[in-house]
């Protein structure tokens, strides 16, 4: 087995500041406030996943989990500890990609995947499979500003999914898609997996986390809280127990967030 | 970047477990020159989207800014009296303050204006500064034409030292323009303020160089020869303008006692180059470090 992932030790802080102009943080000063404050977002974060694994990634809100995605997929840098990654990741953080919103959804395609380090012959092969996939139809040429969230979130999406990709983080990719449309993303992300791609899937839904992992890491407070089996953690986040008044489809597709 | 291998699985001595952060540094940017190639297409049909002259603004604003200036420097307050080609004189002084102008603040506002791609995509950020700094380079490049069109039509005596003094002040001005937005695109993510300071330096910059007066003016002045002329000329684009003089503007004069430069141009511009090129070192290190806080403060 090669190591996919290797996250070691991770910590990362942010910076909060309530005081901005420098009236503010005069005044803070002279009453002896304090100017800015940190927040532990990760705290001492260490594991590793293996080439071909597909790991679920759960936990409250604001438990961390899109800042570890950020760390993974290198928008950020760890503040203490490293992060490690084999081979090109693709993927989404959070929903709706980085799209510019004067430039077309034509236009965004070709910049994304450029990003993401595709090629232009390579992207001018997939793009109407890419098109196919997002079906925003005619508004190809439109302003990706124009576009409703989950023709946003579609578009982000099938880009990412089309990249030749080692390693796909998935964010709660889930949430604004109708149906249909959630139905299709889950077939791509088993045939990831059946790729003997590495998958990260971020998801708030027991349902589909159980078809779709085969490791499930909670993250509590910035803590790792949990790793190991699938129906272990559902249970240690005591999610397998249904909320008075949860649809059963709601746990079958996931309604992240 | 090796190529793919049809299983997805990256073989282990192709793929080295290494840092997903972009590398980063001016050197990336350009090894990734197609993403580099659609910021800059993006950047021009941006600049111009939903305006009807569209591309042809970049000749109509320096063309309007010339008139106004030949007219009220030029004709009101006689600076063409004692400046033979005067015209001449300001358009080569304008084209390169524009150039800097340009750079500076597009390159100032370049991160800030793709915060939406910064926080949710990993790539090298200098490619947004160096963008801008190539856009600018492409608005200057068909106004140095009509510089040359116009100097032929005139009457243009060809001297290689000219032409040398020319493309050092044009490359000169570039690597200060690249180190200027790269800092302060940065610096701008953390203090918004930035773009202010940069609008009012830019718009003081008209009156800094020796473009709507010649330097004839400066050494006559009452800097002329003191500690101050220099502190004037330490400015990049007084030498990129005089630079550019030198080679437009003295080859339609012909005639070297009606054209005054300060001593050594050539040295002074290579002087600059070199200062420019640690300058430009500093803000691609300064770049960096204050590049992992982007994605928090955006």
């Amino acid at each position: 087995m090669t190591e996919s992932i290797v996250v070691d030790n991770v910590t990362k802080n942010f910076t909060m500041r309530d005081h901005r102009t420098l009236k503010q943080m005069l005044v803070a000063s002279v009453r002896g406030h304090q100017i800015s404050d940190t927040f532990r977002a990760l705290d001492q974060v260490s594991f590793t996943v293996e080439q071909g694994e597909s790991i679920g990634l759960m936990g409250l809100n604001g438990s961390g989990k899109s800042t570890l995605l950020k760390l993974i997929n290198g928008v950020m840098r760890p503040d203490e500890g490293r992060v490690l990654t084999r081979g090109r990741i693709a993927g989404l953080i959070a929903t709706g990609a980085g799209f510019h919103q004067q430039l077309s959804g034509r236009d965004n395609i070709f910049l994304n995947a450029a990003i993401l380090g595709m090629t232009e012959a390579e992207t001018r092969r997939k793009f109407d499979d890419i098109v196919e996939f997002a079906d925003i139809g005619r508004f190809l040429d439109t302003p990706v500003a124009a576009y409703s969230s989950g023709m946003s979130a579609r578009l982000g999406f099938a880009i990412a999914i089309h990249v030749d990709s080692h390693i796909f983080l998935a964010d709660e990719v889930l949430a604004v898609g109708d149906r249909p449309f959630k139905r299709k993303c889950m077939e791509r992300m088993q045939q990831i997996r059946k790729e003997g791609r590495t998958l990260f899937y971020v998801s708030h839904a027991p349902g589909s986390v159980r078809k779709m992992c085969d490791r499930v890491i909670v993250l509590e407070k910035g803590r790792i809280g949990f790793d190991g089996g699938v129906d272990e953690g559902i249970h240690y986040l005591k999610y397998d127990a249904p909320a008075p008044g949860d649809e059963p489809d709601d746990d079958d597709l996931g309604a992240d967030i | 970047m090796a190529e793919l291998t049809l299983s997805h699985q990256p073989d282990p001595a192709d793929w080295p477990l290494e840092s997903p952060a972009p590398k980063g540094g001016l050197a990336e940017v350009f090894r990734r020159r197609y993403l580099l190639k659609l910021v800059v297409k993006r950047q021009l049909a941006q600049q111009y989207a939903a305006s009807v002259l569209g591309f042809m603004w970049s000749y109509v604003q320096p063309a309007i800014r010339f008139l106004v200036y030949y007219f009220a420097v030029g004709m009101v307050l006689k600076a063409h009296v004692d400046t033979p080609y005067f015209a001449i004189h300001l358009f080569a002084g304008l084209i390169m303050v524009q150039f800097f102008n340009q750079m500076v603040g597009a390159g100032t506002r370049s991160v800030w204006s793709n915060r939406r791609l910064v926080k949710k995509m990993a790539l090298p950020r200098e490619v947004f500064p160096v963008a801008s700094v190539m856009v600018a380079g492409f608005h200057t490049l068909p106004q140095i034409g009509i510089l040359a069109i116009a100097c032929t039509i005139i009457g243009f005596t060809f001297e290689w030292t000219g032409l040398l003094a020319g493309l050092l002040g044009y490359g000169m001005l570039a690597v200060w323009g690249i180190a200027f937005a790269l800092l302060f695109s940065a610096l701008n993510v953390m203090v918004r303020d930035l773009q202010n300071l940069v609008g009012t330096i830019t718009s003081f910059m008209h009156f800094m160089v020796p473009m709507i007066y010649s330097y004839n003016r400066i050494a006559d002045s009452a800097i002329g020869g003191t500690i101050w002329e220099e502190v004037y000329l330490a400015n990049p684009v007084a030498t990129g303008v005089l630079l550019m003089q030198r080679c437009f503007w003295s080859g339609v004069v012909g005639d070297p006692s009606q054209t005054l430069y300060p001593d050594d141009l050539l040295l002074r511009g290579a002087i600059m180059l070199a200062i420019g090129l640690v300058f430009l070192f500093v803000a691609q290190r300064t770049f960096r470090r204050l590049e992992s806080r982007f994605p928090e403060r955006l």
